[in-house]
């Protein structure tokens, strides 16, 4: 079964609100693709079917009594492994956090409990949301549901192949320099990363504290809409939580692009590949139809934002990070003394891209070094910024690629660090400015495999932005929702 | 410049670490409380469990602007940096601290003395938890095992940096002591030393006098007393000097005072000092107080203890104009310290005899702080006429005055309970006539002027009330039978 044919997650909610289908039953479909499909595709760190199914029960028991569970009600997700969940093990892919169990839930988790969401489980990332694959799980990566031999893309690749498989309607990711939208695009599903401060960072283990924002991957815009409507909102327990409420994006929605002014980002155009290209191209035609002028626009300094985002990702990992230290939880190699044993766990706890990472950010805030690298790279950062407005002083908003390629086969890049983060050339520019963007497939490239075009908007843009991804989305090419793979059992 | 030893001058600059009284700890709402059980009063947040983050304590924001505008600083728009190096006792393995841009900059405070110290800042950061190293020598490297207690993990401190003004082991003292005591007045601290709740490192170098470079200087820690300050100070200063006219020279570290041996030892040489890799915390944002806000604070200060000296002085001065001021200038320090100069300038003003409110303040009042805070000014006042007409001698009013401090009695409950009220006047003048009259020998000698003879006489009066006489009294008793 692809994607295509299992209801939305409205229709799911829609459903169950209404006592037509059990949540039970939502849950029940969800964990049987899960138990089919998931030895070949391993998206998940661990299955809750347990708590899922009991969930579901209260759930049902709630509709029974007349009562509204929410506008999630009995909708099956998946939660990226680095989203703290009471009781269940939250590792972020890495053996440091080996044991450990979270004393509490992340607000995003409380809120979609609220809303009615049943999680099925915990979804596999590159260790620590560093990487473009999830090649650097410490479990093994994740599989493109669309072509087994390639990567989802990174870092939140499970979530990504989770909705693309079929699993669940919706499910969460985390993007600090383009991990949502960049397995969004690989894996044919649209992945959207809200204004830095829209979604409560609270319970989302760091690793880049001043870009990390948690956003929804689902099958349409309107279910990342809905979904982004249940998590978004002011969060006293996070201090950069920005004072808003939510939006009605949903409601937003269908308004068209009638009279929008839409920038096509040249520079973004120049290294994609050539079919990628013209699905940008073909992107912007549609908006054009829909009543948008559409204009190319050249934004040079966004092609400085790769390596600002090299230096100021690592300074705050390197920082965020030293809390595994082995002395109060998880992993513990024990040693001599507490230095030793400090060194010992790290040593064993941490991957190589994650020490390549710590190295790099204790480097660049050092004595001497920050200023000629991190203060520069957060003047790049404002000069960024400053170029996006001025490009929002012109138009609603920016379409480009998501990504230069589509996704990759396992082992290209994983021995070449700089060019995996070249993956991420094209989603970096929007978190280095806290701005909102939404990656929606759009056609096939090369191997038949999805490419998404990427939406941007400028702070707090998502309304608008969200209407013109949902008139790319209308004109997508057939064939572009759902992966075939998986529906015929087999890889290729 | 005074010198500290023949020939060289003494530079010191002192950092004071000052728990804060607020109610929660700094980012979380943790209880900000002593003596638990080692870690329960914790939450993820001061535990810095992954994925948790810190929200920041208004009221710590506001004691520390509290402490800044009585050290006279300007409070600016700050941000918080992380400090970032291993150790076992801090959860995140960083410190919330401020760095390049403190709350409060550039103050001063004025000792006692009328020597000025300048105030560099005065920023807020994190207090760690507590390491305890079992087994070994006690210290880190050599122990069996260490037990860390997050308690004290995330408590607010402000650490107030002081200008290398202090130039004298003496004016170390006094600053940390003017210190405290302001500390105390604006209610941010409870500025307990010896409890850790206020700790002190001191940045020491010398110069041959005359010189103006600035020598280089160690940092010295773990003193936790304002003696200890003292001593560290003097055999830092000598261990320098000491080194210098070997012809060595001194190495910047930190070093350790050792209360037991009087001597500092080497921690870390200034090579294995801590790079911290400080950078803006994002998980924060700016602190930027409203001009109403600071404004508000400013006028809600309580009078600070220089300003309170100098209404206590002015108070004993008025009642008493002719007194010595050098005399009584260590009774001001210590009635203003104590908290007890409202009592004395109030008894002042109710017609109390100023040098005796001003003794027995500093004095018996200050035995008992709280109490003497606590007792009504018209008991005082009572009391303090009942000493000055002559009706209590000063050893009894000093009873007296112990005696309602500790059980809270009216001063005539507690005379009667003490039997000081069995002689009035009248009664004593009856029995100084009969003892005139059954020793007529002994009354004519004293009538001819000689005085040994009086001291027999009062005995005698003495040994009839059972001591209960007042002494002076029977004197001018004495002295007006005679002239009549
Ligand atoms: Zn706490």
């Amino acid at each position: 079964m692809t994607p295509l044919d299992r209801p939305s997650a409205a229709e799911v909610a829609a459903a169950v609100r209404s006592g037509e289908r059990s949540a039970r039953s939502f849950i029940e479909e969800s964990l049987t693709q899960i138990g089919r499909d998931e030895a070949t595709l391993h998206c998940f760190n661990e299955i809750t079917a347990e708590q899922a199914l009991a969930r579901a029960e209260e759930i049902d028991a709630a509709v029974a009594k007349g009562e509204d569970p929410g506008p999630l009600a009995g909708v099956p997700i998946a939660l990226k492994d680095n989203l703290c969940t009471r009781g269940i093990a939250t590792t972020c892919s890495s053996k440091i956090l080996e044991g450990w169990l979270p004393p509490y839930d992340a607000t995003v988790v409380q809120r979609l409990h609220q809303a009615g969401a049943i999680s099925v489980g915990k979804t596999n990332l590159d260790e620590f949301a560093m990487g473009s694959s999830t090649e650097n799980s410490a479990f093994g990566p994740s599989r493109n549901p669309w072509d087994t031999g390639r990567v989802p893309g990174g870092s939140s690749g499970g979530s990504a192949a989770a909705v693309a498989a079929g699993y669940v309607p919706l499910s969460l990711g985390s993007d600090t320099g383009g991990s949502i939208r960049q397995p969004a695009a690989f894996c044919g599903t649209v992945g959207l990363k809200p204004t830095y401060g829209l979604v409560s960072r609270f319970g989302l283990i760091a690793f880049a504290s001043s870009l990390d924002q948690i956003g929804p991957f689902a099958n349409t815009v309107a279910d990342a809409a809905l979904m982004l409507e249940s998590i978004a909102g002011h969060d006293p327990r996070d201090s950069t939580s920005l004072p808003t409420q939510p939006s009605a994006y949903l409601a937003a929605l269908g308004e068209g692009v009638e009279g929008l002014r839409v920038g096509v980002i040249s520079d973004f155009l120049t290294d994609a590949d050539a079919t990628i290209e013209v699905a940008v191209r073909g992107a912007a035609e549609a908006l054009c139809a829909g009543g948008a002028t559409v204009e190319e626009v050249a934004i040079p300094e966004l092609m400085n934002a790769l390596a600002a985002y090299y230096l100021i990702a690592p300074a705050e990992a390197s920082s965020n990070l030293s809390r595994y230290d082995g002395v109060r939880y998880g992993l513990r190699v024990d040693a001599p003394d507490v230095a030793k044993m400090n060194a010992a766990t790290r040593q064993a706890g941490f991957g190589p891209e994650v020490k390549r990472r710590i190295m790099l950010g204790t480097y660049v805030l050092s004595a001497g070094y920050y200023d000629a690298y991190y203060a520069q790279a957060q003047r790049v950062r404002t000069l960024v910024a400053e170029a996006f407005n001025r490009a929002y002083a012109q138009f609603d908003v920016l379409i480009g690629p998501t990504t230069p390629t589509v996704a990759f086969p396992f082992g290209a890049k994983v021995d070449d660090p700089l060019a995996m983060y070249l993956s991420d050339l094209y989603t970096i520019p929007s978190n280095l400015a806290g701005h909102p963007a939404v990656s929606v497939p759009f056609a096939l490239g090369e191997g038949a495999m999805p490419i998404g075009v990427q939406l941007l908007g400028p702070a707090l843009g998502e309304s608008v932005m969200l209407r013109a991804a949902q008139v790319v989305e209308a004109a997508q090419a057939t064939g572009v929702r759902g992966p075939v793979a998986m529906s015929e059992g087999s890889a290729r | 410049m005074t010198e500290i030893a023949p020939g060289w001058e003494l530079t010191v600059g002192l950092e004071v670490h000052c728990e804060l009284q607020s109610a929660t700890k700094l980012f979380c709402g943790c209880a900000n409380a002593f003596g638990q059980t080692p870690n329960t009063n914790v939450c993820p947040v001061c535990l810095g469990l992954p994925g948790s983050l810190p929200v920041l304590n208004r009221t710590a924001v506001e004691f520390a602007m509290r402490i800044g505008l009585a050290l006279n600083c300007h409070v600016e728009p700050s941000i918080f940096h992380r400090k970032n190096y291993f150790y076992p006792d801090m959860p995140k393995d960083y410190q919330v601290s401020q760095y390049d841009e403190p709350i409060n900059l550039d103050g001063y405070i004025e000792l006692p003395s009328g020597t000025r110290v300048g105030i560099e800042r005065a920023h807020l950061e994190e207090d760690t938890g507590k390491t305890s190293h079992m087994g070994g020598g006690g210290r880190i490297h050599d122990a069996d095992y260490s037990l860390v207690d997050y308690n004290r993990a995330g408590v607010p401190l402000v650490e107030i940096v002081s200008r290398p003004d202090i130039t004298s082991p003496e004016d170390a003292r006094a600053y940390v002591s003017e210190l405290r005591s302001i500390l105390v007045a604006t209610g941010a601290s409870d500025g307990r030393m010896e409890e850790g709740s206020l700790r002190v490192d001191a940045n020491v170098s010398v110069r041959r006098s005359g010189t103006t470079e600035l020598g280089t200087r160690c940092e010295v820690k773990n003193m936790n007393s304002l003696r200890s300050l003292g001593r560290a100070i003097e055999y830092e200063a000598a261990r320098q000097i000491e080194l210098l006219e070997d012809g060595g020279r001194v190495v910047q570290e930190t070093r350790h005072w050792n209360e037991n041996t009087g001597t500092t030892s080497s921690m870390r040489s200034k090579e294995e000092a801590f790079d911290y890799r400080y950078f803006p915390e994002p998980d924060l944002v700016s602190i930027a107080p409203s001009a109403e806000w600071v404004t508000a604070v400013r006028e809600a200060l309580p009078p600070m203890p220089s300003e309170r000296r100098g209404k206590l002085l002015a108070a004993v001065r008025s009642a008493s104009p002719d007194v010595d001021e050098h005399a009584i200038a260590d009774q001001i320090v210590t009635v203003v310290d104590l908290g007890i100069d409202a009592l004395v300038v109030a008894a002042i003003a109710a017609g109390a005899d100023g040098r005796l409110a001003l003794a027995r303040g500093a004095n018996e009042a200050a035995s008992r702080p709280e109490d003497a805070r606590a007792l009504k000014v018209e008991s005082f006042v009572e009391l303090l006429h009942l000493e000055s007409s002559g009706k209590l001698s000063a050893t009894q009013a000093k009873s007296v005055l112990a005696a309602i401090l500790e059980s809270g009695a009216t001063p005539a409950e507690a005379i009667a309970k003490l039997g000081f009220e069995g002689v009035d006047d009248a009664a004593l003048a009856v029995i100084v006539d009969g003892i005139i009259g059954a020793n007529p020998q002994e009354w004519q000698r004293f009538v001819e002027g000689d005085e040994k003879v009086a001291q027999f006489l009062l005995g005698q009066v003495m040994k009839q009330t059972k001591g209960q006489a007042n002494g002076r009294v029977v004197a001018e008793l004495l002295a007006l039978r005679k002239g009549a």
